[in-house]
């Protein structure tokens, strides 16, 4: 009876749109290791955000914690309005896709679509109606009554997100969703997830750590170091200017310039960030404009990458910078410097970001 | 794959055959038995005749040893069934202190010589028990039949959910299942075949238990294989011997085939 009571419960729950999540001092330690440090962060409803960084950083237990799978030792979670810091995951309106997919594997894909919706006591026609809705939505009709094993890799990643949003969740939970897929299914799937999250409106947490995926799906990106956030941003923010020198290097390639350096080419006496593709090359003693600044050097080496050269010159105090070229030009032209030239380097000075000091 | 020349071919073919031959012709024999009607079994079988399946049909003290078995055989199992499993999550849930202990104390009825077991119950029973005033009977055969029966179910539970996937109980709650409801469509399922193939084993064990059975089966009291042992030593009854063995080879193959198919119901999903 309590079962189905607290059932419904959610499903109204549910029936309000999406919501935003709000951590609140949130910390956990495992025995003596502090895996999270007294986190905050506002997710707006809605929103796609991306918790990005390294493994171990602590992005995919602030997940488990949202998801209810892991207590929390200090702090609040607060989902919409409502305080679910010790709300049993059964009980929260949140679903999860993960890493592994998780399908059950003894149950069909239809049953396992149903699942949600069986367990809260839905009659089987109901369930039926929402289970082809929900799997029509994935473009997966046709394997319904097959086991979880028979389907690749790229179809139980489809089924998995369909048995959770068939839920209608206030918050969905992506955790790494597209780390098993290989490069081009992952790249279909990061588009069909960005549709799928326009179409339903409901709030995405997204937890990975490609940056290029991050970027390329987020509202805003979280970027979680050694369990505590870095910085939180647009996509553009975090890229083009990184609050920190973790920041900087974890997204992308970046000239990290150190203060002595920085205040000799730029007269700013900061660590400065400066992007490999806001880097120009040219001849050296080349006239530069009004708001550029530039430092001359030799090519230490280049690197071939297929779209873009990287150049890696090292300027006559030993900094090393990295620029990258476009390959819009025939590789053999007389504008491609070779290993040994002496180089201009220079940039616009706006297009740097000033690091502050941790 | 390894090739195998002509020869190697032959001579594994050989070895083959002996050893199933050493495996199968003596239960060929009994089954012969069965039906030879002279009252001293010899060979070559000269009357055929279905005269000790009458006997045996007819007689009340197998069909007492029988039920016997099967009662114990029944009540052994389902302890070990709920008892094997609830030690089975324990130690696989769960990290407390004495954890190894407990997991050694579990598997050690089984490596112990039945007859250390018995002595040791029928010594409880007996010396301990029964002047305190407590009868243990028929029931302290049963206790005894589990103590090993437990093992197995243990065993085949522990290794199936070791292969479990955990993220998928952590789907079903996060789907809304309460803990009940994620035993019993999601985890349950999942170690079914093993819980069964578990208890399969453990009411087989029990089945042809002689030695801690002998320690511990109340006076009068006669499960089969203690009632066939007690024939065997009249040899003018042993063809009755012979009838029994032939149903029971029967009445294996069932429990075989079930397991065998449970199996492939698993390796399939």
């Amino acid at each position: 009876m309590g079962a189905t009571r607290s059932g419904s419960a959610k499903r109204e729950q549910q029936a309000t749109a999406s919501a935003g999540v709000s951590l609140q001092g949130v910390s956990k330690a495992f025995g003596q290791f502090v895996a999270v440090d007294s986190l905050d962060l506002e997710v707006q409803p809605g929103e796609f955000l991306s918790m990005l960084g390294p493994s171990g950083s602590g992005k995919t237990t602030v997940l488990r914690m949202i998801a209810g799978f892991e207590d929390v030792t200090r702090g609040r979670i607060l989902l919409g309005d409502a305080d679910v810091t010790s709300t049993p995951p059964f009980d929260r309106a949140v679903n999860t896709v993960f890493q592994d997919y998780a399908l059950f594997p003894h149950l069909t894909i239809a049953e396992n679509v149903a699942y949600g919706l069986r367990v809260r006591g839905v009659n089987r026609s109901d369930r039926a109606a929402a289970v082809a809705r929900s799997l029509e939505r994935v473009r997966l009709g046709n394997v319904a009554d097959r086991l979880p094993h028979q389907l690749s890799g790229g179809q139980r990643q489809r089924i998995a997100l369909a048995r959770a949003l068939i839920l209608e969740p206030k918050v969905l939970l992506l955790d790494e969703p597209l780390g098993a897929l290989d490069k081009q299914l992952r790249e279909e799937m990061q588009v069909e997830l960005k549709q799928i999250q326009r179409e339903v409106g409901i709030t995405f947490i997204f937890v990975t750590h490609d940056q290029e995926e991050a970027l390329t799906l987020s509202d805003r990106i979280a970027v979680f170091n050694k369990g505590h956030v870095e910085q939180v941003g647009t996509a553009t923010e975090v890229y083009e200017y990184p609050q920190t020198a973790f920041v900087a290097g974890f997204l992308g390639v970046s000239n990290l310039i150190p203060a002595d350096h920085a205040r000799e080419i730029t007269g700013v006496n900061a660590l400065i960030s400066i992007r490999p593709e806001r880097v120009r090359l040219s001849a050296p003693g080349t006239p530069i404009g009004q708001d550029d600044v530039a430092v001359d050097g030799v090519v230490f080496e280049t690197v071939y990458t297929g779209p873009s050269t990287r150049y890696i010159v090292e300027t006559e105090r030993g900094l090393r910078l990295i620029a990258e070229r476009h390959n819009d030009h025939h590789p053999a032209s007389a504008t491609a410097f070779g290993r040994g030239d002496r180089v201009r380097v220079s940039w616009t000075k706006d297009h740097a970001s000033v690091v502050p000091a941790a | 794959m390894l090739r195998l020349s002509r020869p190697a071919k032959i001579g594994l073919g050989l070895i083959v055959a002996l050893v199933l031959a050493f495996l199968y012709v003596p239960l060929f024999l009994v089954v012969l038995n069965a039906f030879n009607g002279a009252r001293i079994a010899a060979w070559p079988v000269t009357d055929f005749s279905l005269r000790w399946w009458e006997a045996a049909f007819t007689s009340e003290a197998i069909r007492l040893a029988v039920l016997n078995s099967v009662i114990v055989g029944l009540g052994a199992t389902a302890i070990a069934l709920l008892l094997g499993t609830l030690v089975a999550f324990a130690l696989q849930r769960y990290s407390f202190f004495g954890k190894q202990t407990v997991n050694l104390l579990v598997v050690l009825p089984i490596a112990l010589p039945g007859i250390v077991t018995g002595v040791a119950l029928n010594n409880t029973y007996n010396q301990i028990l029964e002047p305190a005033g407590i009868q243990v009977g028929y029931f302290g055969m049963i206790i005894a039949h589990a103590t090993f029966c437990i093992v197995m179910v243990f065993n085949n539970v522990l290794a199936r959910l070791r292969r479990l996937n955990p993220s998928v109980e952590e789907a079903s709650m996060d789907l809304g299942a309460r803990p009940w409801q994620t035993f019993r469509f999601i985890t349950f399922p999942q170690f079914r075949s093993a819980f069964a193939a578990g208890g399969l084993l453990a009411f087989a064990l029990s089945f042809d238990e002689v030695v801690v059975t002998i320690f511990t089966a109340p006076p009068g009291v006669d499960t089969l294989p203690l009632w066939i042992m007690n024939q065997m030593a009249r040899p003018n009854e042993a063809s009755v011997v012979n009838v029994v063995a032939t149903v029971i080879i029967v009445a294996s193959l069932i429990p075989v085939w079930v397991s065998q198919r449970l199996g492939r119901d698993v390796t399939e999903r």
